[in-house]
């Protein structure tokens, strides 16, 4: 007989690799994809990148607009001086800017303390302050500093935060607990799904109508319970909302593991005696894996939502930590006098929705062709 | 039919006890109460007033009296809101967020209908992109970032309506709410029904009707139009009842005196009896809208029967 | 009777579809003629454009599909007619029923309200005249209770009334031409028959030309003047096609050969409803007191219409479905054994199943899946040996080893069947279970099959258990045949007995719908 094996076999192409081929195929969806993942590194890297913590407090630059140039502008340095020396208890007899510098005299009925400079270098415009010249009865004194240069790109919230670090850190918190809250209701949504499924009879019965119970519940009755007893811990509140959005999981996986023990293909392993665990593990879970998939990137950007819109109602992440749904909450109770505190949280959610929605129907696209 | 209805609304006491049983309890094993809020109020005090609401009882006796109360159709007075009894609440708020949940689905229904069916007969022309693009965004951006951008836009730019205010229930105050709430529920209802369009346009009973040279119109509203019409009603059921039930954001925002905005307020505030009366009311509304459902199904689809 | 008139003539006929994978051409240049009074067949296979050629010309193609060339109706280019002008034709003087009788009609509507609509458009008459001409239509289609039925729904009738209904519908206006897209094939054999009947005689009576579309030549002997072949969208291959009946017989093992397995008294019944809150639940017998004996190399044809049991019956039979009676395999009792015992067992059970698409699992090689059983019952061996029996049992059954690692959408519907077919030899079986392996396949491919069946069965002495409702493989596979019908077995013996002289009633009928020489014979 002759060596048959030495024919080199050809390889397939996997119902994965056509996929994967069709994903590719799909610009809107690459392009998100790729939008995503820089949405993600800016958003996790980028906070330590910005010239401002989320946390620090500017009390000179409340409320002051997106700029791409520096601050102060001009007119502000006149506004920010006024502000100092009201603070030295003094008075400001006249100002003017040199070589990158700016010289202050100051004036007051009794003799200025020379540690006057620290209110210089404490505010937030000024800084590396030193005394240029002192009359000689002491009532007069002229300072020098130089300015801070400071940029908003995305301005700054109404306590004086840079909106754009906190537009970051708050994607991260954001994006962190969709992935996690997603990962958490599909593990759950799995397990029960599959379990309910493949067992079927009584148990499944039991099983899917302890699901149409809780459905019937009122949904954001659970979540508010959840906040309640979790209360300001968020990794394990949305571990919980997690717990909660497993229902639609669970139904689609116990249909789909329904119809994958019927199919033809599992009946043939029974025939040849392959036991429950190699059915389960040859057939019924790679047949499930689209589905899940498809479903999971239809999960994270309503676990997206449901965290923005309970922190809109303050009862998600707390401050000093901060979510886009914090954010816009913030920015709708500031339409009128800071709308960038609206525009550009808002911007970032809905971006990152849109992209997230895109490469969901690119996926399901791709697993599932005849779903056009 | 009459026999069903009454069957379906007999099978409803159940769930409806499983839903205030869990409540019930879930509400009280949170920690905290409704008169911990005020900071330094008489520990005395408080124990009067905890005795004036028989919190002071076991829980299961309190379980009891609740459900004896709600059996005679008593929801009890409001913990944080002494001067009413819940069902007074319930009755001022209601027809507020009734009347707004009922134009914005009526709005939703008839807008996201049509947009739904012509993208279905311009399936992958202009048109059809169009109407895919709108319904993306619509459903893709929520209601808290539509509402205040309308209110950026439409108030406090163009001035065209007053800004976050109820006037009493004005026409131009309403349109804000209405429309946010409309927005996305269009956006569903023109995906669904354009995807229910397609598959009926392409069904064999179709084919058939054209082969026979019936008219676009029959052909159209006839014969595809009513079999399309099923998703739709089976959607239409659960969202009229969370519409009609009030939007907590929608009534946050746009300061509507709706019994939306009381869930959250109460659930914070440990209103035990507020929220367990909105819990019923959601509940309630949601089997009545199914059986409504159920009921169209059966108007529409002869197959369905129930005897 | 046909005249020299031509009514319908197709020039050129292009259909292509514009597809995700780019244009796909469906029929290439077809020409076509059909006179006053002919019935013209269209013959060919799945795939070979038939069906779109009709659709085309009745403008009735899927929104991404084109059609170029001309289809002329008594002159008038049917494809660049307008809509209003195109409806005049259709369902006037044109009509079309379909191979699918169950979704043909519209479920929300009555019999009645359906018929009528076609009368009133276009003879423009009232409803009540257009009630009473619908009355007579299902009258002239020979539907019990006319009056009656008008106001049923599609769903309480049964798919040959149904099929009725579309005819009458058709008819409804004195049309010149009716085109039949295979409207017979998704019914069962005796009511297909019926069926055709009535159209030979409707048209004879209305005098009508009629092309019907089929894949089965018997029909075409039947009741066709012309024939037109097509093949991948192109004309003729006539000579191939007529060949592809599987031929050949099987002759009957000696009555001292060992039996193999053996069912008695065998009855399986199936639980519909009753749950937590439905109501009792009906039990339905799928199959009721059926005895099987099947011999070393031995091959029982099980045939019957669906719905017979003869499906449940072998599965039983395997212990792939609960069931009651005894089973003997090999010398011993196997009703009582659990799925653990069982399992060593299965290596010498093996079954075959209809769908060469649903049987085998999209995610696994074509290798991966012919060696699964080796993984349960020879778990030691190597995976390198495994490739190894994988190659060799590729050759076996005619297929590339070199292809092993493709996936199952890679191979076409005849390759798939043999992957089928390699899984359940590959473990050297003493019995294998054929569950309409055929059913699915081209003719040509079939008769592959059949072969490839045959010498599998010689080479390894195997037992098969061959259901099919398709009468001429069975013919051609099996010694023994074994009728069904409603879960019971009607008649059995040696296929002589049963094609040629069949005792009960219900065989006669089957065999007279199923070969029109014998009909003609028997009449």
């Amino acid at each position: 007989m002759t060596d048959i094996t030495a024919s080199a076999p050809v390889v397939g192409r996997s119902l994965w690799a056509d996929a994967l081929a069709r994903l590719k195929a799909n610009r809107a969806a690459m392009f998100s994809l790729f939008y995503l993942t820089l949405m993600a590194l800016v958003c996790v890297f980028g906070p330590n990148f910005t010239p401002h913590a989320y946390t620090t407090i500017y009390p000179d630059y409340v409320r002051t607009q997106p700029s791409l140039s520096a601050y102060p502008k001009p007119e502000m340095i006149e506004t920010a001086l006024q502000d100092v020396v009201r603070r030295m208890r003094a008075d400001l007899e006249d100002w003017h800017e040199q070589d990158e510098r700016v010289f202050v005299t100051i004036s007051s009925p009794k003799t200025i303390d020379e540690r006057v400079t620290r209110y210089l270098d404490r505010s937030d415009t000024f800084d590396n302050a030193r005394i240029e010249s002192k009359s000689p009865d002491g009532l007069k004194l002229t300072m020098s500093a130089t300015v801070k240069k400071q940029y908003f790109f995305f301005g700054t919230d109404n306590t004086g935060r840079d909106l754009l670090t906190r537009t970051l850190m708050a994607g991260r918190v954001s994006l962190s607990i969709g992935l996690l809250a997603g990962c958490v209701a599909v593990a759950i949504g799995v397990l029960y799904g599959a379990t309910a499924g493949f067992l079927g009879g009584k148990t499944d019965e039991v099983m899917m109508r302890i699901v149409d119970v809780l459905y019937s519940l009122p949904f954001i009755f659970f979540v508010i319970m959840l906040v309640v007893f979790f209360g300001r811990n968020f990794v394990l509140m949305f571990l919980a909302v997690g717990a909660v959005l497993w229902l639609d999981m669970a139904r689609i996986v116990r249909g789909q593991a329904l119809s994958i023990r019927r199919q033809e293909y599992v009946q043939a392993a029974e025939a040849l005696g392959v036991g429950s665990g190699g059915i389960l593990r040859r057939h019924i879970v790679p047949n499930l894996l689209g589905p899940v998939v498809i479903y999971m990137t239809l999960l994270v950007p309503q676990v997206i939502i449901l965290e923005s819109f309970l922190s809109f109602l303050g009862l998600g992440v707390q401050e000093p930590m901060t979510s886009w749904g914090v954010l816009i909450s913030q920015g709708a109770k500031n339409i009128g006098s800071a709308n960038w505190l609206l525009l550009f949280p808002a911007f970032f959610l809905v971006s990152t929705l849109f992209a997230l929605n895109f490469v969901g129907d690119g996926l399901r696209d791709a697993l599932d062709p005849k779903d056009r | 039919m009459l026999r069903y209805v009454f069957r379906r609304l007999l099978t409803a006491i159940p769930t409806l006890f499983v839903i205030v049983t869990i409540s019930f309890f879930l509400i009280r094993v949170a920690p905290g109460g409704p008169f911990n809020q005020e900071r330094g109020l008489n520990p005395f005090i408080k124990a009067n007033l905890n005795r004036q609401f028989g919190l002071d009882e076991p829980l299961w006796m309190q379980y009891l009296n609740y459900l004896n109360n709600l059996l005679h159709g008593n929801f009890g007075p409001s913990y944080n809101l002494p001067d009413f009894t819940v069902t007074e609440l319930f009755k001022v708020g209601l027809p507020v967020s009734i009347q707004v949940g009922t134009s914005a689905l009526i709005l939703a229904l008839i807008i996201g209908g049509i947009l739904g069916i012509v993208a279905a007969l311009r399936q992958n022309k202009a048109a059809d992109y169009a109407v895919i693009a709108t319904a993306t965004a619509g459903s893709t951006i929520p209601t808290f970032v539509i509402a205040p951008i309308y209110q950026l836009t439409f108030a406090t730019t163009l001035a065209l309506v007053p800004v976050a205010t109820w006037g009493n229930g004005a026409l131009l105050n309403k349109i804000g709410p209405i429309v946010t709430l409309a927005l996305p529920q269009i956006a569903i209802v023109a995906r669904l029904m354009r995807g229910s369009m397609i598959e009926a346009l392409r069904s064999h009973h179709i084919r058939t009707a054209r082969a026979l040279g019936l008219s676009d119109w029959s052909i159209i509203v006839k014969h595809a139009l009513r079999g399309a019409l099923l998703p739709i009603v089976s959607y239409a059921g659960p969202a009229a009842a969370a519409l009609l039930t009030g939007s907590i954001i929608v009534e946050t925002i746009f300061q509507i005196p709706g019994v939306g905005r009381y869930f959250v307020e109460a659930a914070l505030n440990r209103d035990y009896t507020l929220v367990m009366g909105t819990v019923v009311v959601i509940a309630l509304f949601t089997i009545v809208f199914n059986l409504i459902v159920d009921i169209l199904y059966a108007v529409v689809d002869p197959r369905v029967r129930y005897d | 009777m046909a005249s020299d008139e031509t009514i319908l003539s197709v020039e050129g006929l292009h259909v292509r579809f514009h597809t995700l994978d780019g244009i796909v051409d469906a029929v290439k240049g077809i020409n076509m003629h059909v006179k006053a009074g002919e019935t013209v067949a269209v013959v060919g296979e799945s795939g070979s454009g038939k069906s779109q050629t009709m659709m085309a010309a009745m403008r009735l193609l899927a929104s991404n599909g084109e059609a170029t060339g001309t289809v002329a109706y008594r002159g008038a280019n049917l494809l660049t007619l307008t809509k209003a002008e195109l409806n005049e034709v259709r369902g006037r003087k044109i009509t079309m029923i379909f191979q699918e009788p169950m979704t043909s009609l519209d479920p929300l509507y009555t019999i009645g309200n359906q018929l009528m609509e076609p009368i009133m458009r276009h003879r423009n008459v009232g409803a009540e005249e257009a009630r009473r001409e619908a009355i007579k239509m299902l009258k002239l289609v020979r539907i019990p209770e006319p009056e009656r039925r008008m106001k049923s729904y599609p769903y309480e009738m049964s798919g040959g009334h149904r099929q009725r209904v579309m005819i009458a519908m058709a008819i409804a206006n004195d049309p010149d031409l009716f085109l039949a897209d295979e409207p017979s094939t998704a019914l069962d054999v005796t009511i297909q028959a019926e069926i055709l009947n009535l159209m030979a005689d409707l048209r004879k009576r209305l005098g009508m030309s009629m092309i019907f579309i089929t894949h089965d030549l018997n029909i075409v002997k039947r009741i066709a003047d012309r024939v037109y072949v097509m093949r991948l969208g192109e004309h003729p291959y006539t000579k191939a096609l007529l060949a592809a009946e599987p031929t050949g017989h099987k002759d009957p093992v000696p009555k001292t050969t060992p039996t193999m397995l053996a069912g008695t008294d065998m009855r399986v019944t199936f639980k519909v409803g009753g749950g937590l809150l439905a109501g009792e639940p009906i039990y339905l017998k799928a199959v009721d007191r059926v005895s099987v004996t099947l011999k070393r190399g031995q091959t029982i044809g099980i045939v019957g219409e669906s719905g017979s049991g003869k499906s449940t019956l072998a599965r039983a039979l395997l212990k792939l479905l609960p069931s009651e009676g005894s089973i003997h395999f090999d010398g011993r009792h196997i009703e009582k054994l659990d799925p653990q015992a069982m399992r060593p067992l299965r290596k010498q059970l093996q079954i075959v199943f209809q769908d060469p698409f649903g049987s085998l699992s999209p995610r696994l090689t074509a290798g991966q899946i012919v060696t699964e059983g080796l993984l349960v019952h020879e778990p030691s061996i190597s995976s390198r040996e495994r490739d190894r029996r994988a190659a060799q049992a590729f050759t076996e059954v005619g297929l590339d080893p070199a292809n092993r690692n493709r996936y199952p959408h890679e191979f076409s519907g005849g390759q798939r069947q043999r992957i089928a077919i390699a899984r359940a030899i590959i473990l050297k079986p003493k019995v294998v279970v054929l569950d309409e392996p055929t059913s699915a396949l081209d003719r040509q491919v079939q008769k592959q099959i059949v072969e490839l069946l045959r010498d599998l069965q010689k080479a390894h002495n195997l037992s098969y258990l061959f259901i099919s409702h398709d009468l001429a493989v069975v013919r051609a596979m099996a010694d023994h045949i074994m009728v069904m019908k409603d879960g019971r077995m009607v008649e059995q013996g040696s296929p002589e007995q049963i094609f040629d002289h069949p005792h009960e009633d219900y065989t006669k009928r089957l065999m007279a719908a199923a070969f029109v020489d014998h009909a003609e014979a028997s009449a």
